[in-house]
């Protein structure tokens, strides 16, 4: 298990300072950070100054050896906006879209776990149609429009609950609510057809043939088989999620990595941009060292 | 009268698919009292395995249905019990084994917990569970029972994790024992062993067996009473030595004729040119050796046998010829070049002619491609074979060979039957007039009149066009009609090797007379007279 882990880890390290090496070349193509900082009357003076102050007038290179020098030591660089260390901007954050994406995927999981498995259970029957059917859409609908449709309704028009911007839990409910549909959608249909299968095996039969009850049958039995194709689709959904949900933060005016992420590039705000992508990147990479724990938990082969 | 313990009258069973009603079971009846052995014989499709199903309420309702009959243990209905009934009589009254072990034993919990279970779904403490469990797998032979309580199938060898269903079947002492095919992905001396448990457990605990199987070295062993059913219906029933000496059924007589082993065996013949001569052959997966240097001849039109259980290096070996794997260490002359020295290039016009034809037509042909595509495919690879104008004419001149017909070209796999498919996948090899096919269990899929159909044709091709094979099998009475030379292996390195008269009349081996003597023979006398010896 442990050189596992280690193999794993190379691998993430490799293509994780491919990744750094591409975003920092990209962004300096976007154009110079002083430009957009410095009101528009700014003297050809100040925005060099501004540059000098943040190393950009060194050669591409130079300033490239300097940042993974920084990066190695732990040190991700300022924010030019904020003037305040990157890697606090964003661990700030991050911890926003860490409690969205936690708590959206607890809900989603455990609801899709439970309805997948009835549908499976009386398959072609009417909650199965119902389920089916309802899954399909939330799979397919956009968020973007499901979080305007949501603020329509339930903000503007009902006063139920606030547009955007956070405070209270009620602020939590709508991106919680928009973000919860498509994986929903997408991770019944696969509990379903993973079900399917594992309660027409052969165990089940042997089950069944020693008079086993049917809710241990469907949660016991088959259950445990069937989470390990759901589990891989669980993670990727997680992923987006970590990713930062940027357009439903952004809508939402929630103050995630998504939201940040996007503002910084659009400010050219390079070290917060580096540092976010290296934060999300290890926490993906986190992520799915716990789905391949979780493989190996839940099957034996695998551990052996 | 006096109630049997098992009483099945007039029951049928439909199942209704996109292709229409299937009458899986037509108004069989059958019995079976306690302490005895009824065997239900039949090929695939006969609907054997059906009536049982419906014994254990494990028929899907719908698309199956249960159109008439009743099914009474000790004098009660099973068909009209309440469901919680129905269900209490599951693992107690009646259990069952199947015959895939790995496949129907879940691979995500410990073997222990599973044999508990069998006990606690039917109101047992969990320690007095635990230890009974413990218990049985001792008694059925398990090694290091405390160990093996928490061990996960994977972890046992094929007859342990029988071994282990049997433990859990006969948790609860049940009344009847339902086995289908239980020993038939086994190798024959694991056979013979799980049949001894069984006939062993049985005195014991004085149940009822009723074992489903298409073998009649396995109802020679192991009946007391034979049903023969065929498409859906029961066409004999009698004694084992009854029905096996006097067949009244015309299907009957078929199956008992095509039991292999009995025909004449091929003479010594002047042996043709050497075609292949492999040398000192050695294998290794990580640490286990599955080629521990083997070294043999093949001459041009013969048929050489290679005969082992399972783990014994003959699908390794088959591979490594093919260069699907790599050896080693060794050399294999095919026409004086050596096979493992070849060059990718030389290699791709190498594969003209040697061909393989695998176990498993349904996997080894493509669903999405028909006949036609099939056989001809090897011609869009190798195009100087055969000009295109002509491929429709040669596919329909090699399935005419292979006893199909032209008009089947159109077809795809899944339009034919097991035996028709190999057929396809023997002419998909043929496509390329090879010198040698290597079949790998090439027939031990398919029913024992078809196996009988496929070998009569390899054998015809081999006479027709001097091709030569090595045929690939575990069990010994497949190969006794067909080969010419015979090589038994056993963990990677050959036992014996001789003509096939040697082998079968004159084995020098122990562990070759152990083969032939773990084989069933079909006729209930020869049977007991071996049991005889054995005791």
């Amino acid at each position: 298990m442990l050189s596992f882990i280690r193999k794993r880890s190379v691998a993430s390290l490799i293509s994780l300072a491919g990744l750094i090496v591409m975003v920092f070349f990209l962004s300096r193509m976007t154009g110079d950070p002083a430009s957009l900082f410095l009101p528009v009357e700014a003297s050809a003076e100040m925005k060099q100054q501004f540059r000098e102050l943040h190393g950009l007038n060194d050669p591409l290179l130079v300033q490239f050896s300097r940042y993974v020098g920084d990066v190695v030591t732990g040190d991700l660089g300022e924010s030019y906006r904020k003037a305040r260390p990157a890697l606090d901007v964003v661990t700030e954050a991050f911890v926003w879209t860490l409690w969205l994406a936690v708590i959206t995927m607890s809900l989603v999981t455990s609801a899709a776990i439970v309805v997948g498995s009835l549908a499976a259970f009386r398959s072609g029957g009417f909650f199965d149609r119902t389920a089916s059917m309802l899954s399909l859409i939330g799979a397919s609908v956009p968020d973007f429009w499901l979080a305007i449709v949501a603020i329509v309704v339930f903000s503007v028009n009902l006063h139920w609950l606030p547009t955007s911007g956070t405070g209270s839990v009620l602020h939590w409910i709508l991106p919680i609510s928009v973000l919860f549909v498509r994986p929903f959608g997408i991770i019944v249909q696969v509990v379903r057809g993973s079900m399917i299968g594992a309660l027409s095996s052969a165990y089940v039969k042997t089950a069944r043939a020693k008079g086993v009850r049917s809710g241990p049958i469907i949660f016991i039995h088959a259950l445990r088989n069937a989470m390990l194709p759901v589990i891989t689709v669980i993670g990727d959904q997680a992923a987006s999620l970590l990713n930062g949900a940027v357009i439903v933060e952004t809508i939402f005016g929630f103050p995630g990595v998504g939201k940040l992420m996007i503002d910084s590039i659009l400010q050219r705000d390079f070290n917060v941009v580096l540092a976010a992508i290296l934060v999300t990147a290890l926490a993906i990479f986190l992520m799915n060292l716990l789905i391949d724990l979780c493989y190996a938990l839940l099957d034996p082969r695998i551990r052996h | 009268m006096a109630e049997h313990l098992l009483d099945v009258r007039n029951l049928s069973v439909e199942f209704h698919t996109a292709s229409g009603v299937v009458k899986a079971v037509r108004n069989i009846s059958y019995h079976l009292d306690r302490g005895e052995t009824l065997a239900i014989l039949g090929e695939s499709g006969s609907g054997k395995s059906v009536s049982s199903a419906a014994i254990m309420n494990l028929i899907d309702m719908p698309p199956g249905r249960i159109t008439s009959g009743e099914i009474f243990l000790d004098g009660v209905d099973l068909l009209t019990m309440k469901p919680q009934d129905r269900r209490a009589v599951n693992g107690k009254r009646i259990a069952m084994i199947f015959q895939d072990p790995l496949s129907h034993l879940n691979p995500v919990y410990p073997v222990g917990w599973q044999i508990r279970e069998a006990m606690t779904a039917h109101g047992l403490s969990k320690d007095a569970a635990e230890a009974e469990a413990l218990r049985l797998l001792g008694r059925v032979g398990i090694p290091d029972p405390q160990a093996a309580m928490d061990k996960y199938p994977h972890q046992f060898s094929g007859g342990q994790r029988q071994r282990v269903m049997i433990a859990m079947a006969l948790a609860l002492r049940p009344d009847l024992l339902i086995a289908d095919e239980p020993t038939t992905a086994l190798d024959v001396t694991v056979q013979a062993e799980v049949l001894a448990l069984l006939k062993e457990l049985q005195r014991e605990i004085g149940m009822g067996v009723l074992i489903i199987t298409h073998d009649l070295g396995v109802v020679a062993e192991i009946a007391d009473r034979v049903v023969v059913m065929e498409k859906g219906a029961l066409v004999e029933s009698g004694t084992v030595r009854e029905v096996y000496k006097n067949p009244k059924h015309p299907y009957t007589r078929r199956l008992i004729a095509a039991a292999p082993g009995k025909g004449a065996m091929h003479e010594d013949e002047a042996k043709g040119e050497m075609l292949l001569s492999v040398r000192d052959v050695r294998k290794t997966y990580g640490a286990f050796a599955a080629l521990k240097g083997v070294s043999f001849d093949l001459m041009a039109g013969q048929t050489l046998a290679i005969v082992g259980e399972s783990g014994s290096g003959k699908s390794t070996l088959a591979r490594v010829l093919l260069r699907l794997d790599e050896p080693d260490s060794g050399q294999a002359l095919w026409k004086g070049r050596d096979l493992f020295q070849l060059s990718p290039k030389e290699l791709y016009r190498l594969r003209r002619d040697l061909q393989m034809v695998f176990q498993d037509p349904t996997q080894s042909l493509n669903p999405r491609m028909t006949v036609f595509q099939l056989v001809s495919e090897a011609w869009v690879i190798h195009p100087d074979i055969l000009p295109k104008a002509k491929w429709r004419e040669r596919v329909a001149e090699l399935l005419v060979q292979v006893g199909l017909s032209p008009d089947h070209m159109r077809r795809y796999p899944h339009q034919f039957s097991g035996g028709q498919r190999q057929r396809i996948a023997i002419a998909r090899a043929l496509a390329l007039e090879p010198r040698l096919i290597i079949c790998d269990e090439a027939v031990s899929a398919l029913d024992v009149s078809v196996q009988a159909q496929v070998i009569e044709l390899l054998d015809r091709l081999r006479k027709d066009t001097g091709i030569s094979f090595i045929f690939i099998a575990h069990d010994l009475p497949v190969v006794r009609d067909f080969a010419d030379q015979v090589m038994v292996m056993q963990k990677g390195e050959i036992v014996e090797i001789g003509g096939v008269r040697q082998i079968f009349d004159a084995p020098r081996e122990p562990y070759t007379r152990a083969l032939l003597a773990a084989s069933l023979d079909p006729d209930p006398d020869i049977q007991a007279a071996h049991r005889a010896r054995r005791a």
